[in-house]
């Protein structure tokens, strides 16, 4: 199956967090989503998001305008 | 008492975390009772934060994290950020003790986000709540006798603990409990920051979020001031996301009561901005460099012309005696006109929001 891509394109902090905390609840250990971004401010929140509750960042692309973040979902703490 | 002596399970707090210094010692003041707390933060819309991060381009290089995140990292907790924006507007626009000294419904606010704790506390077999307030601090909400009125208003009651000044008020339901040990509480009041700080450097915290007037642009009276004229131009008040964002981005000029124009003032908010196009009638010039603008409100032929010589007084070509500047529709259809700059007599000084 395809990698889900939540589009938090032109939401600014902490939206593109809320949108993926909820997204991650729906889904299961082991599985990635691809977030796009336009607010650099997830490259700190949602790395930080994510190291609190035990999920892996995979990578982190950031352009002039958009950043897309690929993460796998953990097993929780 | 000592603490869980009655209980054989592990007690569960929820905490309402800001990101500021407060909450992060409340929570580890009760951490340090063997509590097990985790932190809620609630997305009303207002938030600093929230909104400041990368809008404007010379903000770029400024640190930018979440506090609440970046606080919950430090404690060690599980951070939950629930986004309560609509359910908020009530609070906003219907306050039932009123606001503070700019649109701030401060009393309204904690009792709702209290609530919203308790909610969550209840569907998820938490035991109690926390929060960082301290007696006397906050001129609305953390006043001696409001305190009662938030607990007695969310409905939580003697389920909510206030761990730096809980010595100041009556026992709770996890003190009696013997959840957690009474004499291990604080008894802070007052606006003094001193006693905060000492117990952040007895708990090793030499980083934390400054307290900078609120986290909350509705107690900036700027930001307020503008809300104040969204609510009067359109009659009513209601507000969406959107708004509300907007009321944080470019110059805010309203020529007439039934239109408004919102200018970007550099590169980082016209690239915002752009983004709104389909939202909002979009100007920008085109014979000479000059921001985007959107229109807020309805606009006729004879309004339009006049924003668009009020956008080419925020152009390279303010002093030309033409600058064109097209005109882009919601649909995408777009037309140039030719207007003369609106010199700066011609700009009243109330056109200012």
């Amino acid at each position: 199956m395809s990698e889900p891509v939540l589009d938090a394109r032109n939401l600014l902090c902490p939206l593109p967090v809320i949108r993926t905390q909820n997204q991650v609840e729906n889904m299961n250990a082991g599985d990635t989503l691809c977030v796009q971004c336009t607010d650099h401010g997830v490259i700190n929140d949602i790395p930080a998001w994510c190291r609190i509750n035990g999920h892996e960042i995979l990578s982190i692309d950031e352009q002039e305008y958009e950043i897309v973040i690929r993460l796998r979902v953990g097993e929780g703490l | 008492m000592t603490k869980n002596s009655n209980d054989r399970t592990q007690r569960k707090a929820i905490a309402l975390v800001s990101g500021g210094l407060d909450s992060m010692l409340a929570v580890k003041v009760i951490q340090e009772q063997g509590i097990h707390v985790e932190g809620i933060n609630f997305f009303t819309g207002f938030c600093v934060e929230g909104h400041t991060h990368a809008i404007r381009k010379k903000d770029r290089d400024k640190p930018k994290r979440n506090n609440a995140l970046w606080v919950a990292e430090q404690l060690g907790i599980k951070l939950h950020i629930l986004d309560v924006s609509e359910d908020y507007k009530d609070v906003v626009i219907n306050p039932k003790h009123g606001y503070g000294a700019n649109l701030n419904p401060c009393l309204d606010c904690k009792g709702f986000m209290v609530k919203e704790a308790l909610s969550w506390m209840e569907k998820n077999n938490f035991d109690f709540l926390i929060t960082g307030e301290v007696m006397g601090q906050r001129p609305m909400s953390q006043r001696k006798d409001t305190m009662p009125v938030v607990s007695r208003e969310s409905g939580a009651g003697d389920l909510l603990l206030r761990p730096l000044c809980a010595k100041l008020l009556p026992e709770t339901l996890p003190e009696r409990e013997g959840w957690v040990d009474r004499d291990a509480l604080l008894d802070f009041s007052g606006r003094n920051r001193k006693p905060q700080m000492a117990l952040a450097e007895k708990f090793g915290f030499n980083e934390y979020a400054q307290p900078a007037g609120g986290c909350c642009f509705l107690t900036d009276a700027n930001y307020s001031s503008k809300l104040a004229d969204l609510w009067q131009a359109r009659g009513e008040k209601t507000y969406e996301i959107d708004d509300i964002v907007m009321l944080k981005v470019g110059r805010h000029l309203r020529p007439k009561p039934h239109f408004k124009l919102i200018i970007a003032r550099e590169e980082g908010e016209t690239n915002f901005l752009r983004g709104y196009r389909k939202k909002y009638i979009s100007m920008n010039t085109v014979s000479h460099s000059g921001p985007i603008s959107l229109i807020d409100g309805d606009a006729d032929e004879e309004d339009i012309e006049l924003a668009g010589r009020l956008v080419a007084r925020f152009c390279s070509g303010r002093d030309a005696d033409s600058v064109t500047v097209n005109v882009r529709q919601k649909n995408g259809e777009s037309k140039d006109i030719e207007v003369k700059p609106l010199s700066p007599d011609e700009i009243p000084q109330e056109w200012y929001v």
